[in-house]
């Protein structure tokens, strides 16, 4: 993947972030289990750095709740993402982080998918087809300047 | 018919994803890689129980996506995301790191030694397929050819169980075929009818058949047919057979099925998926000559893994005996027992 240090979207539209999650008080109550929805999915991914700015994918409509899809009975994750411009050449990058993000941090069990909405990307059947090749991933997160990258993205402000 | 798959152990083999597994020639040991960056051999301890023999470190420094055995079964060679081919050689009871190969630009995917023990060929991202002859005298590999026919990353090799045919899968969803004329290796026939990525092929025991498995969640089988076939089917260069898909397997796998083997002993064919399941089939006997082959599932095993199945591999000598390996980080055996309904 290549990385160019020109600024690809220099004046994005910022959205309004969702509420937080309020927490009920089953949330707490370790003799409730409760499956994992798309919320928590969404979660998840909602605050991963964009990579030129600093603003979170939910900030820049990257991502939202309606692009997530959860099925725990087939134990699948799908996401959708919406790269901010057609051309953008963060877009296998963004996916990527997204696709890290949620195998570091989901159970193991799930099956996960990433792609860019229909029609939001000019190369977006390349790019789906990279970020949904388990091997092509695995070694894009063995490549020390790409994982710095990537980390970089997925890092919370706690780390 | 039906049959059985039945679990016979479970091999902790590693922290991490195992990405392949492959027997030795005589069915005694098997090899597994993967991303702990280790290649271990088992062998039998007893007449059942299966550990671990012997260690091969320090040959990568990232994953081992794929392991092999020469026909002779004195070498190994290992394949890394670390554009390095490690050849170890058998020294008594232990494997020595005799050579490295370099040479590919970025990862290596895939390697496999040919039957009649003059090649061993690799393919990586780097979209080509290289081909190295054996020098007996040096003991060592030199590069005859690198192909450049594919146009993106070179996934799995697959050499002809009897002629120096060798065939690659790869992610522009083709399958290809070279072989060697005057010292020249060329592709001489491109097999275009999956829909994605090919992970994996295998050939049957006489050669004259092929199966195929993709991303796109189908098994393909192709046949060849010879020249002067009595279909009728006219081959391009009138020397080399063509191949036809004959038939195709859906609706089995919901996720990639990254691994498909040909079994010679049994005729049985395995599939290994993404979707942790590793399913068999048989071929229908057909009492018509001319019709198109047909298979049916005869075992399976939903939840074979805990996660993904790469790779799995019949033993070459005990019919019905399977190894199958997951990002879970096990090795499994297999038994397949067919009955009578």
């Amino acid at each position: 993947m290549e990385l160019s240090s020109e600024l690809q979207n220099l004046n994005p539209t910022i959205y309004e972030c969702t509420e937080e999650r309020t927490l009920q008080e089953s949330d707490l109550n370790n003799d409730v289990s409760d499956n994992i929805d798309r919320r928590e999915v969404f979660d998840l991914i909602r605050t991963i750095n964009d990579p030129e700015h600093p603003l979170t994918l939910e900030e820049l409509h990257v991502v939202d709740l309606e692009g997530v899809t959860i099925d725990n009975e087939a134990n699948t994750v799908q996401v959708q993402f919406r790269p901010t411009i057609p051309h953008c050449s963060m877009a296998t990058l963004i996916g990527l982080s997204i696709r890290a993000k949620l195998i570091y941090t989901l159970p193991t069990r799930y099956k996960v998918g990433v792609n860019i909405y229909e029609g939001a990307h000019i190369q977006e059947v390349q790019i789906n087809k990279q970020l949904n090749d388990k091997e092509r991933v695995t070694a894009a997160l063995e490549n020390k300047h790409l994982c710095a990258v990537v980390n970089r993205c997925i890092a919370t402000p706690d780390d | 018919m039906m049959g059985e798959l039945i679990e016979l152990q479970t091999l902790e083999a590693s922290d991490d994803r195992v990405w392949c597994v492959a027997w030795n020639p005589t069915g005694t040991l098997l090899a597994s890689c993967g991303s702990d960056k280790i290649t271990k051999i088992w062998g039998r301890e007893g007449e059942r129980n299966w550990v671990c023999k012997s260690t091969l470190s320090d040959g990568h420094t990232r994953s081992i996506r794929s392991v092999a055995w020469s026909y002779c079964g004195n070498r190994i060679a290992s394949a890394g995301f670390d554009a390095k081919v490690s050849i170890w050689e058998r020294q008594g009871q232990e494997f020595v790191l005799q050579t490295t190969l370099e040479g590919h630009e970025n990862e290596v995917k895939d390697v496999a030694f040919s039957h009649s023990g003059l090649y061993l060929a690799t393919c990586g991202r780097d979209k080509s397929v290289w081909i190295w002859e054996y020098n007996e005298e040096e003991n060592d590999f030199a590069c005859a050819a690198v192909l450049t026919t594919h146009t993106q990353d070179v996934k799995h090799l697959k050499w002809h169980p009897h002629k120096d045919v060798l065939v690659s899968c790869s992610y522009d969803d083709t399958i290809k075929m070279f072989i060697e004329d005057n010292d020249d290796w060329s592709c001489v026939c491109s097999l275009d009818s999956h829909t994605s990525t090919v992970w994996s092929c295998d050939f049957d025991a006489t050669g004259k058949r092929l199966v195929s498995c993709s991303d796109d969640k189908t098994v393909k089988i192709w046949h060849a047919y010879e020249k002067n076939n009595q279909e009728g089917i006219r081959s391009p260069n009138g020397v080399y057979p063509v191949w036809k898909c004959v038939c195709s397997i859906s609706g089995y796998h919901k996720q990639p099925i990254y691994d498909v083997k040909w079994c010679p002993l049994t005729g049985l064919i395995a599939t290994a998926s993404g979707d942790n399941s590793i399913r068999i089939f048989r071929e229908e006997e057909s009492k018509q000559r001319d019709v198109p082959p047909s298979f049916s599932l005869i075992a399976s095993n939903a939840h074979a893994h805990s996660q993904d199945v790469n790779r799995i591999a019949f033993n070459p000598k005990e019919p019905g005996l399977l190894a199958s390996c997951s990002d879970d980080g096990t090795v499994k055996l297999w038994r397949i027992e067919q009955k009578l309904m």
